[in-house]
């Protein structure tokens, strides 16, 4: 092996606004190997993979960055895409509409005094495809050909800028096994032409098939760096090392008292909004009793969120079928206005764009769910809805200069909190808590951990979908874990742990 | 819990700093009040004259009233570019009843309304339920509108009108009382002068009412010197407007009805359900909807509104040309439009205020009346108007900037 290092991260440092998200993180890799990036999810290694593209601009964050052997200062992804580092995020970023060919030289063009010579285009993008194995025509449009086919796009259009090094974030998540096996090869195939590739992935069979090394973040701090040449690395030492941490107090103790089931989904199937023989929930069976946390484990694209928003009132998916029983009784929740009858709340993942109305203030936003608590014959009692939004405001400290600041104002914890006070104020029976810490400081998260707590203590249910393991460990009692849709497995909590929650989805994901 | 919250617990702000934080609100009336006391000076007094005021009042009545339904659709995040033909066709529709069916003004003014709010329906529909951008179906609806107008009128007008209707447009209140000529206030309108007196009269009752009740409840209130400036120069300029007005014919009939729909609309924005869902609506449509709201349902009302308004506007213009013709309402839309985003209304929607429109209303209309009187072509006018509406919407974004 060549000890040829093309890359090295040294002690890079990142941080947002209220989280460290990288904390002296140092990584390197070598020329023409296939290095994965291991951790959970919030780990750090899209924000390091950010940094490293240009994303994040050198001097929004501490480090230095050597490539073939110099300090680099990249400015933007221009600078970055110029030395041949190209990043293909999960999200693909393709345009639908346009053709192939267009795709592959979007912003790089074959002009000549801004008028595209299409004859070359269409020629280089032949070969382009060759190189990856894709025969398609170059006029094609993007919509007409799969996931895993516009993945292969997007690697000809690595191709097409030159690329020295590859970072793939996710590529496999949205393929299914053929495809990804496919586009696996493609990659060892380039590693014998001299490519180096970082790749990020939850799929450990997948990693250990390609890497030659595999380094874990966890909280974003580089915990090690395996070599798979020196030593037979099996999945169960890669998972020890994305989750060993010692669990401190970092929860609230309580003591839960749980009573009679009152929330119960028998049989529930959905179908994707688009892709209408795609399911995104396969016949889940899930129960919650009175005073229980029940907690939904699975990784990103594990189909949690899809399913709970399937369920409050059909916001997601098409030929939705199941039952929904509350108290023991059929519910109709077929619009969220009636699962909100039923006593039904759900805290959406995405706070922003789901969640809140950014240019209303903290008062409005609070009594949005519950127009019925602050009004009679459709007139609104400002006292009335005045003091709900202060006594929430107090209740879960939300920080604000006063309610009637703009929630946009509001930090994420504290918008998270706002959003919490509109469920609450609307009184459900069964609330379901998606991603509620995602994005936010550790004391926030306490306080609302605290806030779960009290909610349960007054009788209520509530189900907790998280991808941090160790917080659902920490505030649930009972845990289903969810991959590819379904129900995978059910634990009570003493029962649960890290690893045996990662096991089960691993398992779950080679049956297939 | 007794304890008042940090919000209460500061001092007063300062007078320097309410006008700052309200600034927007309070730019949009000095601004019309700049440009009335402008065209004041530059025509040698004509703006004010009783005559002028009234007629500024005939003028913009339509404008303002399809504002208020168009400020609901613009903070849904919609647009309605049909306004202009549906004054068409409602007028086409009214002038074919009563002059060729010889139907009385009273049911040719219901269906019509009701026709109004049909065609809005008939909008609204493909918007909020098929999710068709507003832009492309009022497109539609305007070309489609306006060549049913021209079908059913034939090219030709239709009119003149009977008496009763209008007085729609050209009434004005009853005298009650015929008052003696006074020393130095002159000869004035009974009903008239008691209206300018009563109104503001209460208006300052209710404002002192709600300080003191928002005060009781230990709510934030504005400086006292300013709500005595403010209500002070609120009523000095209502009386003034009054008067001039008693001095001539009196209130007309439209400004009353104008008041009154002014009045309801700012209710509904600001104190029911019902408006405060469309404002969240406007401002996240994903998040107002998993919040239990039927945004949907909502949309297609506020069109059904819109609808209904602009078919009054319809009654309204062809009562005041006293016949019916296929060009009715030319350009209504724009102007209404620009009225909202004058007055502040965001383009994204969320954002607006029903005074805020009206404000806006007027500010057209003075530009329009004042430039009219000055002589200045048509020309001139719409370079000044397209400034003004250019300006306007500057203004906002360096204040939002800003702060």
């Amino acid at each position: 092996m060549s000890t040829n290092v093309i890359l090295e991260m040294r002690n890079i440092t990142k941080t947002f606004p209220g989280v460290k998200a990288l904390s002296d993180v140092s990584f390197s890799v070598e020329e023409g190997e296939i290095h994965a990036l291991c951790g959970e999810n919030g780990a750090g290694k899209s924000t390091l993979m950010k940094v490293l593209s240009g994303v994040y601009p050198y001097g929004t964050y501490d480090g230095e960055i050597y490539y073939n052997g110099q300090l680099k200062k990249f400015g933007s992804i221009k600078d970055t895409e110029e030395e041949g580092i190209i990043i293909i995020h999960q999200e693909l970023a393709l345009i639908p509409m346009l053709s192939i060919a267009e795709n592959i030289f979007l912003g790089n063009e074959v002009a000549k005094g801004g008028v595209i010579n299409w004859a070359e285009a269409t020629r280089r993008t032949t070969e382009l495809l060759a190189k990856v194995g894709l025969r398609e025509n170059p006029s094609t449009l993007i919509t007409n050909i799969g996931v895993g086919k516009q993945q292969l796009v997007e690697i000809a259009k690595a191709l097409s800028k030159k690329v020295k090094l590859l970072i793939l974030d996710e590529p496999t998540a949205s393929l299914n096994e053929s495809d990804s096996n496919a586009l696996l090869d493609l990659l060892l195939e380039f590693k014998k032409q001299g490519l180096t590739s970082i790749i990020i992935s939850h799929k450990l069979n997948e990693i250990s098939r390609v890497a030659d090394k595999i380094t874990v973040l966890r909280d974003g701090a580089t915990v090690e760096t395996l070599d798979c040449h020196a030593e037979k690395i099996s999945e169960a030492r890669i998972i020890q090392g994305m989750v060993g941490r010692e669990l401190s107090d970092r929860f609230p103790k309580r003591t839960s008292k749980v009573g009679e089931t009152i929330f119960e989904v028998r049989n529930w199937t959905a179908y994707h909004p688009i892709h209408s023989d795609r399911k995104i929930s396969n016949g889940i069976n899930l129960n919650v009793k009175r005073g229980e946390v029940v907690g939904i484990a699975g990784l990103m694209g594990a189909g949690r969120t899809e399913f709970a928003m399937s369920v409050f009132g059909r916001s997601y998916g098409q030929k939705i079928s199941g039952e929904v029983l509350i108290n023991g009784k059929p519910a109709d929740v077929s619009t969220v206005e009636r699962a909100i009858k039923s006593g039904l709340a759900y805290v959406t993942e995405d706070r922003k764009q789901l969640g809140l109305v950014l240019i209303n203030n903290v008062m409005h936003n609070n009594t949005l769910a519950n127009h019925r608590g602050i009004s009679k014959n459709f007139v609104i009692d400002e006292y009335a809805e005045r003091k709900a939004a202060n006594e929430y405001r107090q209740k879960l400290r939300i920080r604000t200069p006063s309610i009637y600041q703009d929630v946009v104002n509001l930090s994420g914890g504290n918008q998270q909190k706002v959003v919490l006070a509109k469920w609450l104020f609307a009184n459900p029976d069964v609330l379901i808590l998606d991603e509620p810490t995602r994005g936010i400081d550790v004391g926030a998260k306490y306080e609302i951990y605290t806030i779960v707590n009290d909610l349960v203590a007054a009788g209520k249910a509530v189900i907790f979908i998280s991808s941090e393991m160790p917080e659902l460990l920490g505030t649930c009692d009972r845990i289903y874990v969810m991959n590819e849709g379904a129900i995978v497995a059910e634990m009570p909590v003493a029962e649960a742990s890290q690893e045996n929650i990662m096991g089960a989805i691993m398992r779950s994901g080679e049956k297939v | 819990m007794n304890t008042p919250n940090e919000a209460t617990q500061t001092a007063a702000p300062s007078l320097a700093v309410f006008l700052r934080q309200n600034m927007r609100e309070y730019g949009i009336l000095i601004a019309l009040v700049v440009i009335m006391v402008f065209f004041q000076i530059i025509t040698g007094g004509v703006l004010f004259r009783p005559v002028n005021l009234t007629n500024l009042v005939l003028q913009n009545s339509f404008v303002v009233i399809m504002a208020l339904g168009m400020l609901l659709v613009i903070v849904a995040g919609h647009i309605d570019l049909s306004v202009g033909s549906i004054v068409a066709i409602i007028g086409a529709v009214a002038a074919v009843m009563m002059v060729n069916y010889k139907i009385d003004p009273w049911t040719t003014s219901l269906v019509c309304l009701i026709l109004g709010g049909v065609i809005g329906a008939a909008q609204g529909y493909w918007i909020a339920y098929h999710h068709i951008p507003a832009f492309i179906v009022t497109l539609a609806g305007m070309l489609v509108f306006r060549g049913m107008t021209l079908w059913l009128l034939g090219g030709m007008n239709i009119g003149p009108f009977p008496a009763e209707f209008q007085k729609l447009s050209t009434g004005f209140l009853p005298d009650l009382v015929s008052l003696p000529e006074l020393p130095l206030l002159g000869a004035l309108h009974s009903t008239s002068i008691i209206l300018t007196l009563a109104i503001p009269a209460l208006l300052v009752y209710l404002s002192w009412r709600s300080r003191k009740l928002n005060e009781s409840h230990g709510i934030e209130v504005e400086p006292f010197a300013f709500f005595v400036t403010q209500n002070a120069v609120l009523v000095a300029v209502m009386v003034f407007l009054g008067y001039q007005l008693s001095t001539y014919k009196g209130f007309p009939n439209i400004l009353v009805i104008m008041g009154v729909l002014i009045a309801f609309y700012t209710f509904v924005t600001t104190r029911t359900t019902i408006g405060r869902r469309i404002y969240a609506l406007g401002g996240n449509e994903k998040a107002t909807r998993l919040s239990g709201i039927n945004t949907d349902r909502l949309s297609f009302y506020t069109f059904i509104n819109m609808g209904v308004l602009a078919g009054f506007a319809g009654l309204i213009v062809a009562a005041r040309l006293n016949s019916s013709t296929p060009k009715a309402g030319n350009g209504f839309e724009l102007d209404v439009i620009a009225a909202c985003f004058i007055g502040g209304a965001s383009t994204t929607g969320g954002v607006g205020k029903i005074t805020g429109a009206v404000v806006g209303a007027f500010i057209m209309g003075v530009l329009n009346n004042g430039m009219s009187i000055m002589g200045l072509g048509i020309d001139f006018q719409q370079m000044v108007k397209g400034l003004v509406l250019l300006a306007a919407v500057v203004f906002d974004l360096y204040n939002k900037q800003k702060s």
